[in-house]
């Protein structure tokens, strides 16, 4: 059985060898790879909290096999600046104060993130909060993170207006 | 978690072998079997990957006007696909019904038929439960067991089926296609999974090693496409199991009932099709009281296993509504909410 594989994350390829088909992505992220952002909060697909993104798409790393996602391209908390900018998900949440203790708050910038790049939600809040179920915030900054997502998808939207403009 | 063999076949038939071994699980996004296996439900000495499997994530258009959906399409990636979701929009409805976004993205069809109840005392591995070690009896009888199911149930199980897909399947006549080392064979998707009976252990009408790899929808299915919702109701508003749902799809002809299609979700161990009430509904104008007939009809048979008596009710009114929506029209537009009784006015809920 090999369990050799290797992976782009953070736009970086990396070869890995697990020394156990069980470690899910999460593990190896958090445990091998110094990658703490995502994290473990319930450890059963329920929180959101390990929300990455698997070949451009939210998924929840928890229940991902990382020897079943061989070839995978990963992008985590980690990865979404640019250029020493912050992201415009990451400065909306800071401008709307979407998070009290901060725990939930990288799944939910993935998962913020994944959805934009879906765009089935609109600029419509009920769409985005929808969509947005999968990441729970036990500190309940669900206003603010609503907030913060609309206003992020709008200076996306824009931004890239301006670019093809 | 225990530990486990993983074999990656190239091929279907490398694959079929390779499940047929004792112990041997297919893997496909996981959602579920991880899940359970972190729990010690399930134990598997063996993974057999099929993600890499070719072929099965495509969704063709068949000559006869049909669809094949490969066991690998993604949930979201069939919700979202724009040509099925205009033919068969409460199939599309359902699926954006159930789990999250984040679930979507990786769960397939496959793996959404094959899902194992989610009964707490099969998830509990100090619980008695005949499903996960059969004989063991069931602690769900006489313990908390509200939501468990009125139809179909028996002493040795009252667990019900969580999937909110195969309810339209069911309600739509698809068929599911399977591959074994006996070949390839068809089952009517209203057949595929079986009540409990004695044997609630025996979940599907698969062979041991019988890969599913496809579900085809018929042509006829689509000529609902103008009158059919998914109906859900849920313990909080979004991203929980169905405490109880509907299906509906109305055939119209002339402001009068041609064909209706009818199955419920979360009242049984499968999805339950209703035929006694798109009996009732042949031919009949649709108005509050040939629904409620109907669900009279779709009910008939029901009892509570438990302290769910109240589902038998609600699932009446669920089925009313439900059909009251379909009548209504498909919305151009899916809710905010899918297939939810609190989504907005606007969308014709």
């Amino acid at each position: 059985m090999s369990l050799s594989i290797t992976l782009t994350i953070n736009g970086a390829e990396r070869a890995i060898t697990l020394d156990d088909p069980r470690i899910t992505l999460l593990d190896l992220l958090r445990e091998r790879l110094d990658l703490t952002g995502a994290k473990k909060g319930c450890d059963r697909g329920q929180c959101g909290a390990c929300t990455v993104l698997v070949d451009g798409r939210r998924v929840n790393a928890c229940l991902a096999l990382a020897i079943s996602h061989d070839g995978a391209d990963i992008l985590t908390i980690e990865g979404v600046m640019q250029d020493g900018q912050l992201h415009p998900v990451q400065a909306a949440f800071i401008a709307h104060d979407a998070l009290q203790c901060g725990f939930c708050t990288p799944g939910q910038i993935m998962s913020a993130i994944g959805m934009i790049r879906e765009g089935h939600a609109g600029d419509d809040p009920e769409r985005v909060r929808e969509a947005m179920s999968g990441n729970l915030c036990r500190c309940g900054a669900y206003i603010g993170i609503t907030d913060a997502v609309l206003d992020a998808q709008r200076s996306m939207s824009g931004a890239s207006q301006k670019e093809a403009a | 978690m225990n530990r486990f063999d993983y074999v990656r076949p190239a091929t279907i038939p490398e694959a079929i072998a390779a499940g047929a071994m004792h112990g041997a699980a297919y893997l496909a996004a996981g959602t579920n079997l991880v899940d359970l296996m972190k729990g010690g439900v399930m134990r598997p000495g063996r993974l057999v990957d099929i993600t890499r499997l070719p072929g099965l994530d495509r969704i063709e258009a068949l000559p006869d006007g049909g669809v094949r959906i490969g066991m690998l399409v993604r949930n979201a990636d069939l919700a979202y696909d724009a040509d099925f979701a205009r033919r068969f929009p409460a199939v599309a409805e359902a699926l954006l019904s159930g789990a999250s976004a984040q679930l979507r993205n990786a769960a397939t069809l496959g793996g959404n038929l094959l899902q194992r109840t989610r009964c707490a005392y099969f998830y509990d591995t100090a619980s008695a439960c005949n499903k996960r070690d059969p004989g063991a009896g069931c602690d769900a009888l006489g313990g908390e067991n509200r939501l468990h199911a009125i139809l179909g149930w028996s002493e040795h199980c009252i667990a019900m089926h969580p999937s909110d897909l195969a309810v339209p399947l069911a309600a739509l006549g698809a068929v599911v296609e399977a591959e074994g080392a006996g070949g390839r064979r068809d089952i009517p998707m209203e057949d595929f999974h079986r009540l409990p009976g004695t044997t609630p252990e025996r979940e599907t009408e698969l062979q041991p090693g019988e890969l599913v790899t496809a579900v085809r929808l018929p042509a006829d299915a689509a000529g609902f496409a103008g009158h059919a919702r998914y109906l859900k109701v849920r313990e909080r508003t979004s991203y929980a199991f169905a405490v109880v749902s509907a299906a509906a799809a109305l055939r119209m002809q002339d402001g009068v009932i041609a064909e209706a299609r009818i199955a419920l979700g979360g009242v049984a161990l499968k999805p339950w099709r209703a035929r006694a009430a798109e009996a009732a509904l042949a031919g009949a104008t649709p108005d509050a009281g040939a629904f409620r007939r109907a669900a009279e009809a779709a009910l008939a048979d029901a009892r509570p296993s438990g302290d769910n008596a109240f589902k038998i009710e609600l699932a009446r009114r669920i089925v009313v509504r439900a059909l009251t929506l379909a009548a209504a029209g498909t919305p151009q537009r899916m809710p905010a909410l899918p297939a939810s009784p609190f989504a907005g006015a606007s969308t014709h809920v």
